[in-house]
């Protein structure tokens, strides 16, 4: 029996009836990195604090590179942080730690969280196991490769404008951002405060409600932490779509998407029209603006979270060869520079620009009036329908390198899944079909602030009716 | 629209030390995305609210009560450099 | 001919709050610890960590504000002010910028009997830096973080100061005040009070402000009022010799007495202020600011007037007495036990701010009680012991931390007042200094004073002045 294929809830069955223990399956997870990891590199580094499992409830999981853990090493995949071994645990990471999670290891991902495809970290790229010469997505990629590869039954990831979505996409699997506000960020080493939230990977939908059960509710270490209850997700769990009315954006078809996507979305429609819901179109007139705004809010918070790596007090110091300015000034200097990769460095002089004194209202100020706008479009369409439609990616996963010197075009993949972090409402992307290349093609489905069991809920009832989910790739 | 000027001041700001020989490219490549991003400018914005936070929360407050620190050891473990207890910089004129 | 020139000053005083922890974390808030053991993950500014406001700083700031007649913002927020520096761990500064907890109040001060109302612009809350020490032999710089994080309150004044002195009387006004409200220490020693000042000016009648400077590194008042004078008659002479003053930091050098420019000549600081996304922002109720309002102590201002009033006290009198809070709530505890209330004041004004002053310590923590000193004052009045002697029970009192009649009764110290002891002391005093007796009959009664300190002597201070003096004067008058 191949434990690592298998999902959590299917392992806990396996449990409940002593047919399996938590030792075999870390055994057997671990054995499957060892076999398949040095193709797909889903992993910077592998924990080194966890063993082999004991209790009831342990399931082995992938956390992605920037979740901060006592004693193992975090470095958000970048030089910066090399050698950084936090002396706290995220709140996330006591949460997994209290349900007897076993921690595989650090997910690889784009340096910071700043891309769209994995490949910006000083691992290296991971590859997407359905396809090793292409991108797994971004910035979540190896927590989505690990999961995919079965490298791991769950991992966390984290989404800032869609960086669990768009690589659970990319590589066949459920992605959930939750609504903000709605998972502890502390311990999260920041990108965009007001964007970023925890969320799981997994790989169907109940396995998705069982790691939300887990990671979900208020921390007052947090102060953007809601203090609402948290259901039992499991709950939502239910086959049944008839009556709920599903809204597609007529901006959702735009020029860039992928023929074959549409067609395997519009498929996705017709599916639960048939399973009983009610389609809907809304329209959402400043999604073409959202990118825009995204890449000036984000990168303002970003380059500001990121001015606390400077070599004083942990990390990467550096000093150049000669005196530049003076020792001080320098060892700043040279520390970023040789810290930070490219996507990094022009992230952190974007953010400072449009923040910087003459550009703050043109830029800074407008756009978060845009986000404004964006969030009310969103209001008003769920004023007339229960969740929201759109394709999570316009594309499947592209080939390595394809992207990466055009930074622009890698951005603008982004664009179905950052109004969800704009407006802060919970989005999930699930598997809905597979191109000819044999490349995974993703579904997102958009809620209303704290009412993920729609989401899990629509997703269920789709999964329960289709055999995306059960397909794996060949490794 | 950005020149090597701006990006050099960005960078003195953002304390980046960008070689000359990759002024150009970054120059380039800002240039490109602050051009996209001028689109927003075409929006009229006279009577939106900005948004800073995305979920209407206020009031998060924390009651007075003194919580464990760490060590000196535990903090100093990560510095890069440290001596007598204290954290280790390079000598700062004023 | 010179033009007459009017100086235009503006402070900017930082003040630490005596919250039990820091502003957004929970380590403890407190000076002197030995370094970096006052430090956790929060105020380290390591990745991945959150700010929390401390909900009594909050209240302290309204406190301020209030006391500062000042309106509360109903609707406050955070904001970052980002720049690098080794004591700053985050690399922005967690401060209030467009909506701080209060604006647009006042502090009456009093000059020469001109009572003069200082505008203030604002009061906000923000977070204190680390200290960063320079090792010149190591060549190297030392950062110690138990200060990072200590919540502080920025109170800044409109440029409505016209002299240093004024500068002067408005820090002790505000120094006053603040420590009636218990909120800080208020201690320029221990740095929970830093002041920066913002100096100009123009010729007199033209409204514009001339170019400022700002100066630091002033650690007392005195300094911050030597600084400014210093600096006044700099900006004097450069532009009545033609030249322009030019828009710069300074720092005072105490030693030298002058203000030096900062060696580093940066480019000035661009702070990219933007609204902090780690802190939701803060409504403050009516209800609240009327529950602080019901807590304010009565202010220092009230409290003089009320005293002159109630006790019949001098202005100067009062004053001392109101300077400090808990003495000047002793000395109403002892006015309730005894209503010669001038005597009572005199009492504090001399003798026990001399103790306090040489013990070192304040009022609540010597030995003394209220019903204790006011015993002890009527004994003097009572003619027990003598004022003198009432001035050695009080240092044994304070010694030992017990009542007057105890320490009268141990060390003997009654005063001697039975007529046939002294006239026994009297007649000897009297054969020994037979020049001054004939002076006394020769008609200057004013040397029996002379007598009486010789027969007090004699007595070992014991004997009763009043009763030698009466008891010499009918003795001589007599033959």
């Amino acid at each position: 029996m191949k434990l690592h294929s298998l999902t959590a809830h299917q392992i806990l069955e396996l449990y409940k009836t002593k047919q399996a223990s938590s030792k075999e399956v870390y055994d057997d997870v671990l054995t499957r990195i060892k076999t398949v990891d040095s193709k797909v590199k889903a992993y910077a580094r592998l924990s080194t604090q966890t063993s082999a499992g004991e209790g009831l409830l342990s399931i082995p999981i992938a956390i992605k590179d920037n979740m901060c853990t006592q004693g193992e090493e975090i470095t958000c995949s970048s030089r910066i942080l090399k050698g950084f071994h936090p002396p706290y645990d995220a709140c996330v990471i006591e949460k997994v730690k209290q349900s007897g999670g076993l921690i595989m290891g650090f997910a690889n991902m784009d340096e910071f969280a700043f891309g769209s495809s994995t490949e910006s970290s000083c691992y290296g790229p991971t590859y997407n196991p359905w396809d090793l010469l292409r991108v797994p997505g971004g910035s979540s990629g190896g927590s989505a490769a690990s999961v995919a590869a079965d490298e791991t039954i769950w991992a966390l990831g984290s989404d800032t404008g869609g960086s669990i979505r768009q690589p659970a996409s990319f590589c066949g699997i459920v992605g959930l951002k939750p609504t903000y506000g709605r998972v502890s960020r502390y311990g999260l080493i920041a990108f965009a405060s007001s964007l970023d939230q925890i969320g799981p990977l997994t790989k169907d939908v109940t396995d998705c409600a069982l790691l939300m059960n887990i990671i979900a509710g208020y921390d007052q270490r947090d102060s953007t932490s809601v203090n609402e209850p948290v259901p039992d997700y499991t709950k939502a769990l239910v086959n049944d779509v008839r009556g709920i009315k599903i809204g597609v954006p007529k901006e959702a078809f735009v020029e860039g998407l992928d023929p074959q996507v549409r067609s395997s979305v519009e498929a996705a429609i017709e599916q639960l029209k048939k399973l009983g819901a009610i389609v809907k179109e809304v329209s959402l007139p400043h999604t073409p603006y959202a990118v825009a705004t995204y890449y000036i809010v984000a990168t303002a918070e970003a380059s500001s979270n990121l001015a606390r790596f400077d070599g004083v007090r942990y990390g990467l110091r550096q000093s150049p060869t000669s005196v530049r300015k003076n020792a001080l000034m320098d060892m700043y200097e040279e520390t970023r520079s040789k810290g930070f990769g490219d996507e990094a460095k022009r992230r952190i002089m974007l953010g400072t620009y449009v923040l910087s004194s003459g550009y703050y209202d043109a830029y800074y100020l407008r756009g978060q009036k845009v986000r404004t706008l964006i969030k009310q479009d969103l209001d008003e369409a769920f004023k007339d329908c229960d969740v929201i439609l759109t394709p999570t990616a316009p594309t499947t996963a592209f080939k390595v390198g394809e992207k990466i010197s055009d930074p622009l075009s890698m951005y603008l993949s982004d664009i179905y899944t950052i109004p969800a972090n704009l407006a802060g409402i919970p989005s999930i992307s699930i598997p809905c079909g597979l191109s000819k290349e044999g490349l995974p093609i993703g579904l997102q489905l958009m809620g209303k602030a704290f009412d993920e069991e729609m989401l899990l809920r629509v997703c269920f009832t789709y999964e329960q009716n289709t055999p995306w989910h059960t397909k794996k790739p060949n490794l | 629209m950005i020149t090597k000027d701006d990006v050099k001041y960005i960078a003195a700001l953002a304390r980046i030390h960008v070689a000359e020989e990759k002024l150009e490219d970054l120059t380039k490549n800002l240039t490109d995305i602050v051009g996209y991003v001028e689109q927003l400018q075409k929006l009229d914005l006279e009577n939106v609210k900005p948004t800073s936070h995305a979920v209407p929360l206020t009031n998060a407050l924390r009651e007075d009560i003194v919580k464990p620190s760490l060590s000196n050891e535990q903090a100093l473990s990560i510095a890069p450099e440290a001596k007598d207890g204290f954290f280790k910089v390079p000598l700062v004129i004023e | 001919m010179s033009q007459q020139f009017e100086t235009v000053i503006g402070l900017e005083v930082h003040l630490q709050l005596s919250t039990k922890t820091k502003i957004f974390c929970g380590c403890a808030n407190v000076f002197g610890s030995a370094p970096n053991t006052n430090v956790c993950p929060v105020c380290l500014g390591l990745p991945g960590t959150l700010p929390v406001l401390n909900h009594q700083a909050l209240l302290s700031g309204i406190k301020v504000g209030l006391a500062l007649n000042a309106q509360i913002n109903p609707f406050i927020k955070f904001d970052r002010k980002n720049y690098y520096y080794p004591d700053l761990p985050k690399g922005y500064q967690i401060s209030q910028y467009d909506l701080p907890v209060a604006r647009d109040g006042f502090l009456m001060i009093k000059l020469d009997n001109i009572e003069k109302r200082i505008g203030i612009k604002r009061a906000h809350l923000e977070e204190d830096a680390g200290k960063l020490m320079h090792d010149n032999q190591g060549n190297c710089s030392l950062v110690d973080y138990n200060r990072t994080g200590t919540p502080l309150i920025e109170i800044v004044t409109e440029p409505d100061l016209r002299s240093p002195q004024e500068a002067y009387d408005y820090l002790n006004t505000l120094k006053l005040t603040l420590q009636y409200l218990d909120v800080s220490d208020c201690d320029m020693e221990k740095g929970s009070l830093r002041c920066d000042a913002n100096v100009s000016i123009r010729p007199v009648g033209q409204e514009a402000l001339g170019t400022k400077t700002e100066l630091k590194n002033m650690n007392s008042f005195r300094a911050v009022k030597t600084a400014l004078e210093y600096e006044v008659s700099r900006h004097t002479q450069v532009i009545v010799s033609g030249g322009k003053i030019t828009q710069e930091t300074l720092l005072w050098n105490d030693e030298k007495g002058v203000t030096i420019a900062m060696r580093s000549k940066e480019q000035a600081h661009d702070y990219r202020y933007f609204p902090d996304p780690d802190l939701v922002p803060f409504t403050i109720d009516l209800k609240v600011i009327d529950q602080v309002r019901a807590q304010l102590p009565e202010m220092p201002q009230v409290k003089l007037e009320r005293f002159i009033q109630q006790y019949g006290l001098s202005e100067y009198d009062a004053k001392v007495l109101v300077m400090d809070k808990a003495l000047a709530y002793f000395f109403e505890q002892c006015c309730q036990q005894y209503n010669q209330y001038k005597k009572v004041a005199n009492w504090f004004n001399g003798a026990v701010l001399k103790e306090m002053n040489e013990r070192k310590i304040d009022i609540n923590s010597l030995k003394l009680t209220p019903t204790n000193l006011v015993e002890l004052i009527k004994s003097v009045e009572d003619g027990v012991v003598s004022n003198l002697v009432g001035k050695e029970v009080l240092g044994a009192m304070l010694d030992f931390g017990k009542s007057p009649s105890e320490i009268i009764k141990e060390k003997g110290l009654a005063q001697v007042s039975d007529d046939s002891a002294l006239i026994s002391i009297i007649e000897e005093i009297i054969i020994q200094n037979p020049t001054v007796v004939e002076q006394i009959r020769q008609g200057k009664p004013s040397a029996a004073g002379f007598l009486v300190g010789q027969a007090m002597k004699k007595s070992g201070g014991k004997a009763n002045p009043k009763k030698l003096n009466e008891l010499i004067t009918k003795r001589l008058s007599n033959a």
